[in-house]
C-alpha cells in the first residue's frame, strides 16, 4: 500500500484551488530562480571554456616560439616574455 | 577568498528533506482549522515566507553594518545576496497573502489592514535597493551608500513591526503572540517545521548565490591574470558588488 493510499483525502471541493495556488507560487518562485541560476551557470561555463581554449594558446605559443627563435639564431630566454601566471605556463598545468 | 559552496550539497539534503516533511505535516497531519477550514493550510507557508524575509532584511542590515565597520567588501556582497533573496521570499509571502485573503475575506488586498500595508512598504521601499544601487558607478561609492541604505531600512523593519503589532484596529489573524501563540500541538508543530524549512532554503539559496558570485568573480580576476588587462573588456555597470 503506497503512502498516498493510506493517508486522509484532502478536503479540496472550495478552497482547494486556493491553497493549490499558494504552493503552486511557493514553487513557481523556486523554479524561477533555480532557472536563472542554471542559465547564470551555463554562461559561466562557457566563459571557462573560453578561458581554457585562451590558455592551451598560449601554451602553444610559449612552446612553439623558442624553436623558431633558435632557427634564427637568437636567444630565446632573453626574448621570451614572461608568464602572467605563476606556476601556469607549463604545459598541461591548469590554473583551475 | 572564501569558498562558499563548502558544505552546500549536505545542506542542500537537509532542506529538500525539511521542505518535503514539512509539506507532509501540512497535509497529511495538521487538524483543519475549525473556523477557517483548509484555507487555514496556507498559512504554513505564507508566514513563514513573511518571517524570513523580514529576518533576511535584517540580517542585510546587519552585514551591511559589518561592511562598513571593516571596509570589506565581501561583507557587502553578502548583504546584497541577503536583501535579493529576502526581496523574492517577501514577493513569495505577499502573494501568497494575497490568496489567502482572497479566499478568506473575499478580497485580494484590503488597504485599511496595517500589517498587508507595512509589509508592501517594505517590500516597496527594498525593491528601490537595486536600482539605488545601479545608479552609482563607482564601486566604492555603490557598496558604501547601499550599506547606509541597508542598515536604515534594516532598522525600519522591527520598527515597523513593532508599530503594526500596537495597531488598535486589524483584522488580520494574530496567531504568534508572546503569550505563547494560539496553536494547538499538532497545529505548531508542523508551524514549526514549516518554519524551519523555508529558513533553511533561504540559507541554502543564498550559499548557492555567495557560492555562484564568487566563482565569477575569480573567473574574471584569473581571465585578467591569464591574458593581462588589456585584453579584458571593463566589467560592465551592474548593481551587484564588485569584488
Amino acid at each position: 500500500m503506497t503512502v498516498l493510499g493510506i493517508a486522509p483525502a484532502l478536503p479540496l471541493h472550495a478552497a482547494g484551488k486556493y491553497v493549490a495556488g499558494a504552493y503552486v507560487v511557493f514553487v513557481l518562485l523556486i523554479l524561477i530562480y533555480v532557472t536563472i541560476m542554471a542559465v547564470r551557470l551555463g554562461r559561466m561555463e562557457r566563459q571557462l571554456v573560453e578561458l581554457n581554449r585562451d590558455l592551451a594558446r598560449r601554451d602553444e605559443t610559449m612552446t612553439t616560439d623558442p624553436e623558431r627563435e633558435r632557427d634564427a639564431g637568437g636567444d630565446p630566454d632573453a626574448r621570451r616574455e614572461p608568464a602572467p601566471m605563476s606556476g601556469a605556463g607549463r604545459p598541461g598545468d591548469s590554473p583551475l | 577568498m572564501p569558498t562558499y559552496g563548502k558544505g552546500l550539497r549536505g545542506l542542500s539534503i537537509i532542506t529538500l528533506t525539511t521542505v518535503v516533511a514539512a509539506l507532509a505535516l501540512v497535509f497529511f497531519y495538521a487538524p483543519l482549522d475549525a473556523n477557517q477550514g483548509f484555507i487555514q493550510k496556507i498559512f504554513y507557508i505564507h508566514v513563514p515566507l513573511a518571517i524570513v524575509s523580514l529576518c533576511g532584511f535584517v540580517f542585510g542590515g546587519i552585514l551591511a553594518v559589518m561592511h562598513l565597520r571593516t571596509g570589506d567588501r565581501r561583507y557587502d556582497m553578502r548583504s546584497y545576496v541577503a536583501i535579493h533573496m529576502s526581496l523574492i521570499f517577501g514577493v513569495g509571502g505577499l502573494i501568497t497573502g494575497s490568496i489567502w485573503a482572497r479566499a478568506s475575506w473575499g478580497h485580494w488586498w484590503v488597504w485599511n489592514e496595517p500589517t498587508l500595508v507595512s509589509y508592501l512598504i517594505v517590500l516597496l521601499m527594498y525593491a528601490t535597493y537595486t536600482p539605488f544601487r545601479f545608479s552609482i558607478e563607482d564601486p566604492e561609492r555603490q557598496g558604501r551608500y547601499a550599506s547606509v541604505f541597508a542598515i536604515v531600512a534594516g532598522a525600519f523593519v522591527p520598527l515597523n513591526f513593532l508599530a503594526v503589532r500596537l495597531a488598535q484596529q486589524y483584522v488580520h489573524p494574530r496567531v504568534l503572540t508572546l503569550s505563547g501563540g494560539n496553536l494547538p500541538g499538532p497545529m505548531a508543530l508542523t508551524f514549526y517545521v514549516s518554519l524551519l524549512g523555508v529558513t533553511l532554503l533561504f540559507v541554502t539559496l543564498w550559499k548557492y548565490e555567495m557560492a555562484a558570485k564568487n566563482t565569477r568573480i575569480q573567473m574574471r580576476s584569473l581571465r585578467r591574470r591569464l591574458l593581462g588587462d588589456d585584453e579584458i573588456r571593463p566589467p560592465q555597470r551592474s548593481a551587484a558588488p564588485s569584488l
